[in-house]
């Protein structure tokens, strides 16, 4: 009960979050005690994975995230990696549309139906299942393989992305993202080439958004900035996406994983 | 015996070959253009040729300072794109011009493609005192026209720096809002008054 009242309250709140810039979050944290929506979303993500669905009617809990099969916590820590079964570098979220579709037999089409949720209308199964794996590894240290050529491989096509300037308006990640200490408008820009910055980045997604009442993985994260650089619509799973979360995470070495948080 | 100057240059023409074909296989792999051409798919107005780059954006692209010779010729590459306003005029309306340097939307594949453009000046610009909800990404612009005057070489420079930045500042963070036709050139006249006119709340 308090829960559904604090996210009544929250919502109430998300209204005026939009007119006010300046790190609501904080505010609604006090707000809410500990009580993040999030948790909605992760009951929602194990019930997922643990229910036996699709054509094979079997549930996901066989799905080896690079620590064995059926090991949850702490996997996403060490993600992205190398798994010989697909002989391809994989983040947490291309490796369990591969689960699905080993083990269940659901196409990642199926999987990806909703993307990205829009409240209670449209529900995105992908960020639930999202949010429960990355929740069990809450307190881990973030710790990405560089063993593998292909991981090599990965964080260096990452980080060309990253410098990729391209579009109407010439925007590289790099162009908002290099330097320490800018701004765009009001909002603190991290630079994710500096340690500390591109940890308190990483570690802290996905998260809670209280300005669109919906929780928001890295998946969606990367994709919206690639729609404020002016480019097209960056394809879930893709190569390009792995590769850009190689480079992020592992540029988050060492981060302590806080997710998911409850962000402005 | 020496040989006919056809084979020679046939010769070097062989070698100058085999000397692009080796640094084409020297470039790093896998090609980032083609996987991001595998990883997009087109959206709303922004299509895959978004992801193709100019040689401008191909140099700046690097991670890396820009080295002389690659500047000097993105600055001659630049320069040569800049078209003053065909009737001289450089300067319209503030008014307009605070819209437009206030106005975020624009090309994305969210944006309606019917509307306007804005130029997000504000986003890395400090410009008018009383916005105080501006940028740091490039230098503040206030009082602008009050320190600079409104000379000739003055407004032709500022006109020229709006249209492409990279014609003066090789690798530049600002967009080059004429050369990409992200505003119109009345777009820019707008801002130009913005920065120029003695009432615009950038001066005060
Ligand atoms: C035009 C500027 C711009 C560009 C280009 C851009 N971003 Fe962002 N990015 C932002 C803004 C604004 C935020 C939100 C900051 C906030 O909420 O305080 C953000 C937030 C982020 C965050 C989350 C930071 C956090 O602590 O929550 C990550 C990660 C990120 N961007 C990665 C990228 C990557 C990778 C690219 C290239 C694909 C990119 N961005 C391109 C402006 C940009
Ligand atoms: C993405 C960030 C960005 C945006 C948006 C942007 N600028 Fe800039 N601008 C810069 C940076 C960085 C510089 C400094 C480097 C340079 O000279 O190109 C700069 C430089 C300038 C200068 C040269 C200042 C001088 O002292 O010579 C002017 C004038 C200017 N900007 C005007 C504008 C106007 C007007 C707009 C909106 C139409 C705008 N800028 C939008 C980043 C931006």
């Amino acid at each position: 009960m308090k829960r559904v009242l604090s996210y009544l309250l929250l919502s109430v709140f998300a209204a005026s979050a939009s007119a006010q810039e300046i790190d609501p979050t904080a505010e609604s944290r006090e707000l809410m005690g500990d009580d993040n929506p999030a948790f909605f979303w992760e009951t929602r993500g194990e019930a997922l994975w643990k229910e036996a669905r699709g054509p094979k009617k079997a549930n996901l809990s066989q799905c080896d995230l690079g620590l064995g099969k059926g090991v949850v916590a702490g996997a996403y820590a060490k993600l992205p990696r190398f798994f010989a079964d697909t002989a391809k570098v994989q983040d947490l979220e291309s490796r369990v549309l591969t689960c699905a579709e080993t083990l269940q037999g659901i196409t990642p089409a199926e999987m990806l139906k909703v993307r990205f949720g829009n409240g209670d209308d449209q529900r995105s199964e992908m960020e639930a299942i999202t949010a429960y794996l990355v929740s069990t590894s809450k307190g881990a240290a973030m710790q990405v393989s560089m063993k593998h050529p292909k991981e090599k491989a990965a964080y260096a096509l990452g980080e060309q992305i990253f410098h990729y300037r391209s579009g109407t308006h010439d925007f590289s990640c790099a162009t908002c993202h290099a330097e320490s200490g800018k701004r765009i408008r009001l909002q603190a820009l991290p630079n994710l080439t500096a340690k500390a910055d591109a940890q308190k980045a990483y570690v802290t997604w996905p998260a809670y958004r209280i300005s669109q009442g919906e929780l928001r993985t890295m998946e969606w994260r990367l994709n919206d900035c690639f729609r404020q650089q002016r480019f097209p619509d960056l394809q879930y799973g893709s190569e390009a996406a792995v590769a850009l979360t190689m480079f992020l995470a592992k540029n988050a070495d060492g981060g302590v994983l806080e997710a998911p948080t409850m962000k402005r | 015996m020496t040989q006919h100057p056809f084979i020679r240059s046939l010769a070097l023409a062989i070698s100058l070959f085999g000397l692009t074909a080796q640094a084409a296989a020297a470039k790093p792999e896998p090609d980032v253009a083609k996987v991001l051409q595998q990883s997009f798919k087109e959206k709303g107005q922004a299509g895959l040729d978004r992801l193709q780059q100019d040689e401008t954006q191909a140099a700046c692209s690097t991670g890396k300072p820009v080295q002389p010779e690659a500047a000097a010729k993105i600055i001659a590459t630049n320069q040569a794109s800049v078209r003053d306003p065909a009737d001289g005029q450089y300067l319209g309306d503030w008014k307009a011009g605070e819209k437009v340097a206030q106005s975020g939307t624009g090309r994305q594949f969210s944006d309606d493609p019917a509307k306007p453009s804005g130029g997000n000046c504000y986003a890395c610009h400090q410009m008018a005192e009383k916005e105080i909800a501006y940028g740091t990404i490039g230098p503040s612009l206030k009082h602008y026209g009050k320190l600079r005057g409104t000379s000739e070489p003055i407004l032709k420079y500022t006109w020229a720096k709006l249209y492409n930045a990279q014609a003066f500042m090789p690798c530049s963070l600002m967009p080059r809002f004429g050369h990409k036709d992200i505003l119109t050139e009345q777009q820019l006249k707008d801002v130009m008054a913005l920065l120029f006119d003695a009432s615009s709340p950038v001066n005060q």
